[in-house]
């Protein structure tokens, strides 16, 4: 058990003792996160165009294909990874995660409410709002 | 400046109690700036709620559907990943010290990245041609405030670029040079995860509904 040690920089590759030798470098890295990035991206525009899927279920698959794909910009471009001395980035992160969470979700969620409870019965959409 | 010089001269005092080794001065700054970036995208957050909030309300002028051109932004999204790759690319040459796979790297960037800027301002001009003025609607207050914002950072980035491919030049790859380019290469991929939200919640979900 080693101690645990904060010493990587976000955006740093790990080096040297933490990784073994036969470990992938830097441009493979970086080259299978453009591939990884660039398959996500292709699903997205293509989910947004196809008429094969349940509408309502596509902005549900768009999200879930966005989240993953900032996933693996966070993983192999910024270098953000669940090893020991990169704790302190990915507490940062969590925390960053988590007042998005509240920001984008309490607003959705407390504007659709008073759109719903407080309209007129003619006005529930925001259409007629100006 | 005596902070920021003692952990040069003193490195003890960069460490906490649950660690034996001391914490290097790259460390420190990219975590500072990572937290910048983390506040950067808690501001976009309230930009994409409020959007969220205001996309239908269009005030019978054009909606997103009407509005927005796939080609366009399928372009200036491959433009955006792919420069995210070269600043990649422009970091491993900064870290073997390799000058002129830099500049090369440092150069596609920034074409990549003023490409996807005069797209998007090419845009903007067209929407504003046909009326779609921020000043329409709600919904398109709302538009030019998340996407424009996001294009401010890109320009501010460009420039950023500029001012540290000069600072390689004059400089070379001194200790402090090299802390900025991490700072920046953080940036430029940040920017890039920012616009994968962009053409998600804003062009495709507005385009597929």
């Amino acid at each position: 058990m080693t101690t645990p040690h904060y010493g990587r920089a976000p955006g740093d590759i790990a080096t040297h003792a933490e990784i073994p030798a036969h470990a992938p470098g830097g441009l493979l890295v970086y080259t299978l996160g453009l591939l990884l990035a660039i398959i996500l991206t292709a699903t997205s525009f293509w989910v947004a165009n196809t008429s094969l899927f349940w509408a309502p279920g596509v902005a549900l698959g768009l999200a879930t294909l966005a989240v993953a794909q900032m996933g693996v910009h966070l993983v192999f471009f910024l270098h953000i990874t669940t090893a020991p001395d990169s704790t302190n980035n990915v507490l940062a992160l969590a925390f960053g995660v988590l007042a998005v969470f509240l920001v984008i979700a309490g607003s959705v969620w407390i504007m659709a409410n008073l759109n719903a409870n407080m309209m007129p019965m003619d006005m529930t959409n925001l259409h007629t709002q100006h | 400046m005596n902070v920021a010089v003692a952990y040069e001269i003193e490195p003890g005092t960069a460490t906490s109690a649950t660690e034996e080794r001391p914490v290097s001065k790259r460390t420190v700054v990219a975590y500072g700036f990572w937290l910048f970036l983390l506040s950067d995208i808690v501001m976009f957050s309230a930009f994409f709620a409020s959007y969220a909030v205001l996309v239908h309300a269009t005030a019978g002028g054009p909606t997103g559907a009407q509005l927005f051109n796939q080609t366009t932004v399928a372009i200036e999204t491959a433009c955006l990943l792919i420069s995210s790759y070269t600043c990649g690319l422009m970091s491993l040459a900064i870290g073997s010290r390799r000058r002129a796979a830099t500049y090369f790297f440092a150069a596609v960037t920034f074409i990549l990245g003023a490409t996807f800027l005069s797209l998007e301002i090419r845009e903007f001009l067209n929407m504003i041609a046909q009326g779609a003025t921020p000043q329409r609607s709600a919904f398109l207050s709302a538009f030019f405030t998340v996407v424009g914002c996001h294009g401010v950072h890109v320009t501010a980035g460009l420039i950023w670029l500029i001012v540290m491919t000069a600072q390689v030049a004059f400089k070379g790859f001194v200790a402090n040079v090299q802390r900025r380019l991490l700072c920046f290469a953080l940036f430029w991929h940040a920017l890039d995860i920012i616009w994968v939200a962009l053409f998600t919640v804003v062009y495709l979900m507005g385009v597929s509904q």
